[in-house]
């Protein structure tokens, strides 16, 4: 080509990272402005409902208070997570709190003792999970295949497995987790010095990975970009482990949950940022005749996201199933399954498809749990509890559709 | 321009969607290096007849030349491993990824378990684009949602020929373009052809034509009128032939 075309790609490559912080914060606050809100609003609210129930109440910004609310919220943030996945390709799944509740009775029938089919933890724990994953499976064809809106499938899935649950528990009403294993999940906190090395994993692991763009992008002849922009998520993320160990080591340790939970947040982001199969979900969610075109298996796709929010759902049960030592005719009930999608959405997650990460999980469920927590604290009822869920809830959504009509608008 | 043997060549193709005979005989070829234009009126069969080389619609009877060699074209598939690409006239582009993302969209580089690999990706999105002269993207890293309407169809032309295409087939892409956006997908339109590409351009846009076709193929009713050569005929013959169907001076193949 002619010089045209050399300054043409100098032109290309050059905006793409501008050097400068100040350049870098432009065009941060360009996005903004065009409605790319992104994790901003849910960081200014979480300090927010610190500083509230700090100020209401004094157990609430103490450690034991952290080591109790990580066990607490990893129900709702493994089960926001399937969540992330089926609010990706702009679907639903309404079926995964009784799912999971199901799956716990699963759990808690195969480790009964006495009863014939008493199973070593780990054969609980899988046929759980393959429960989740089979009946994920069976919404999802309905889906992918026969084009049955998700909301329906899923709405007859929440009414048949509470059916289920209650024809299951209907005689004896409760199970009693014996298996010490499973109830290890939620309530065992692991020593000091294993906790500093699981921090230490964490840094090593984001400058690790860090590093190796860099150097892969190098070796391509692709521009780096300001060591500020890349260093910023390194500091961010390992200095909020540290911060978390040096908290939960303060009290009993850092709890298995959390790490159950950490581990699970990054092992999805991998998935939806880093795989073919991640990004063909956000293909389907943005535009599914494209993705079809495109050579993408779009019905398997679907099916398998659905599949994603079922063993995430199981998951969840799991976790609630070891958290109460037990399992009964509320399993699975009450506002866990609004809960899990409040997450999703409160931490970023669009309800139109396609835009929204898995951390996202996490965010939403550490604002409507640590509000929980502070309201059981302070003492309110229970109904001051679901009003104020509601209201982020809404606000959420409405964030989500102002932001996307401006979006829309700014795309010309 | 070339005047090599066709790469694309169609004979006698016909086609009928029940009673309805939409293409009945029709001949049309294509060289590397020329823009043959596709005009007719609405029903005319062009989308048909393109239908038919990507491999949506099977024909009842003719024969399709690849290259001087008889092929067939059973789907899509096929048709994209003989080097032919179409793009439609809605780009089939996901908004909400960016523009490396959409130009390798279910053709991703990927390494071991199933990672993918993003810099070779972004070396040759942005190798592609500047062999076409894009220069108008300010980022590739940016969502093809905040590009505008002439951007998104560049995004969509140099997808298709980043796998080593040779007859590109654009549907109406300047349908819904202003007149300076217009212009630069004209301009992209000629550079394809430059590079020894055989493009196929179907437009109602008479202007347009005339701006880049070397040849123009009229189709009216499901049969060929006639082949003109841009330099040697007017835009009154061609609408003529186009409303009319009058025969002109067909040029020697």
């Amino acid at each position: 080509m002619t010089s045209s075309g050399e300054a043409a790609a100098a032109e290309l490559r050059q905006p793409e990272t501008p050097d400068s912080f100040a350049a870098v914060m432009r065009q941060r606050y360009d996005a903004l402005k065009a409605g790319d809100v992104g994790s901003l609003p849910v960081l200014v609210f979480m300090v927010a409902i610190v500083v509230f129930f700090t100020l209401k109440v004094s157990v609430f910004f103490t450690a034991v208070n952290f080591d109790n609310l990580l066990p607490q919220m990893a129900q709702v943030t493994v089960m926001a997570i399937g969540v992330v996945f089926v609010l990706l390709i702009g679907e639903i799944d309404l079926s995964i709190g009784y799912l999971s509740g199901l799956s716990s009775v699963v759990l808690a029938e195969l480790q009964l003792p006495g009863s014939g089919h008493d199973y070593p933890w780990w054969v609980a724990i899988l046929g759980a999970l393959a429960v989740g994953a089979v009946i994920g499976a069976v919404q999802g064809s309905f889906v992918a295949f026969l084009g049955v809106p998700s909301f329906v499938v899923t709405l007859a899935g929440l009414l048949a497995w509470q059916g289920v649950i209650i024809q299951e528990l209907g005689t004896q009403g409760v199970i009693t987790v014996y298996d010490r294993q499973i109830n290890d999940i939620s309530n065992y906190f692991f020593p000091d010095w294993f906790g500093w090395a699981l921090a230490g994993a964490v840094t090593a692991g984001f400058v690790g990975i860090t590093v190796g763009r860099i150097v892969a992008r190098r070796r391509a002849g692709l521009r780096v970009g300001n060591p500020m922009v890349l260093v910023f998520p390194v500091l961010l993320w390992s200095g909020a482990a540290w911060l978390a160990v040096a908290v939960a080591n303060h009290d009993r340790g850092v709890p298995f949950a959390g790490v159950l939970m950490v581990a699970l947040l990054l092992f999805w982001t991998y998935i939806a940022q880093r795989t073919t199969f991640g990004r063909h979900v956000y293909a389907v969610g943005g535009n599914a005749e494209a993705a079809r075109r495109a050579g993408i298996n779009v019905p398997f796709i679907r099916v398998t996201v659905f599949m994603i929010s079922g063993v995430m759902a199981a998951v969840g049960g799991i976790v609630a199933a070891s958290f109460l030592e037990s399992v009964d005719l509320t399993a699975g009930s009450g506002t866990i399954l609004l809960d899990a999608i409040a997450a999703a959405v409160i931490g970023g997650t669009s309800l139109f498809g396609g835009r929204g990460f898995v951390k996202a999980a996490l965010l939403g469920a550490l604002i409507t749990q640590t509000i929980q927590n502070g309201i059981d604290l302070v003492g309110y009822s229970d109904a001051v509890k679901d009003i104020v869920t509601a209201s982020i809830l809404l606000a959420a959504v409405t964030l989500d559709t102002v932001s996307r009509r401006r979006l829309a608008r700014s795309g010309r | 321009m070339a005047t090599t043997a066709p790469i694309l060549e169609l004979r006698g193709i016909t086609k009928a969607f029940g009673s309805v005979q939409a293409l009945d005989d029709v001949d049309f070829e294509v060289r590397s290096g020329e823009v043959m234009a596709l005009v007719g009126d609405n029903g005319a069969g062009k989308s048909t007849l393109i239908k038919c080389v990507a491999g949506i619609h099977p024909i009842d009877d003719g024969e399709i030349r690849f290259d001087g060699r008889a092929v067939h074209i059973h789907g899509p598939k096929d048709a994209a491993q003989l080097g032919i690409e179409v793009v439609y006239q809605d780009l089939a582009l996901c908004d909400n990824l960016d523009v490396v993302q959409n130009m390798f969209l279910g053709r991703e580089v990927r390494s071991l378990l199933f990672r993918l690999k993003e810099a070779p990706m972004e070396e040759r999105t942005a190798e592609t684009l500047r062999s076409l002269s894009v220069t108008t993207i300010r980022s590739i890293k940016q969502p093809v949602a905040s590009l505008s309407g002439g951007q998104r169809q560049s995004v969509a032309v140099a997808r298709a020929v980043l796998w080593n295409s040779r007859v590109v087939i654009l549907d109406e892409p300047t349908a819904a373009l202003g007149v300076a956006q217009t212009k630069q997908v004209l301009a992209l339109v000629k550079r394809l052809a430059e590079q020894g590409l055989a493009v196929v351009l179907i437009s109602h846009n008479l202007t347009d034509i005339f701006e880049v076709a070397d040849r123009i193929t009229v189709l009216r009713l499901g049969r060929a009128v006639g082949v003109y050569e841009r330099e040697r005929t007017t835009q009154q013959e061609v609408v003529g032939a186009i409303t009319f169907g009058i025969p002109g001076r067909e040029s020697a193949a």
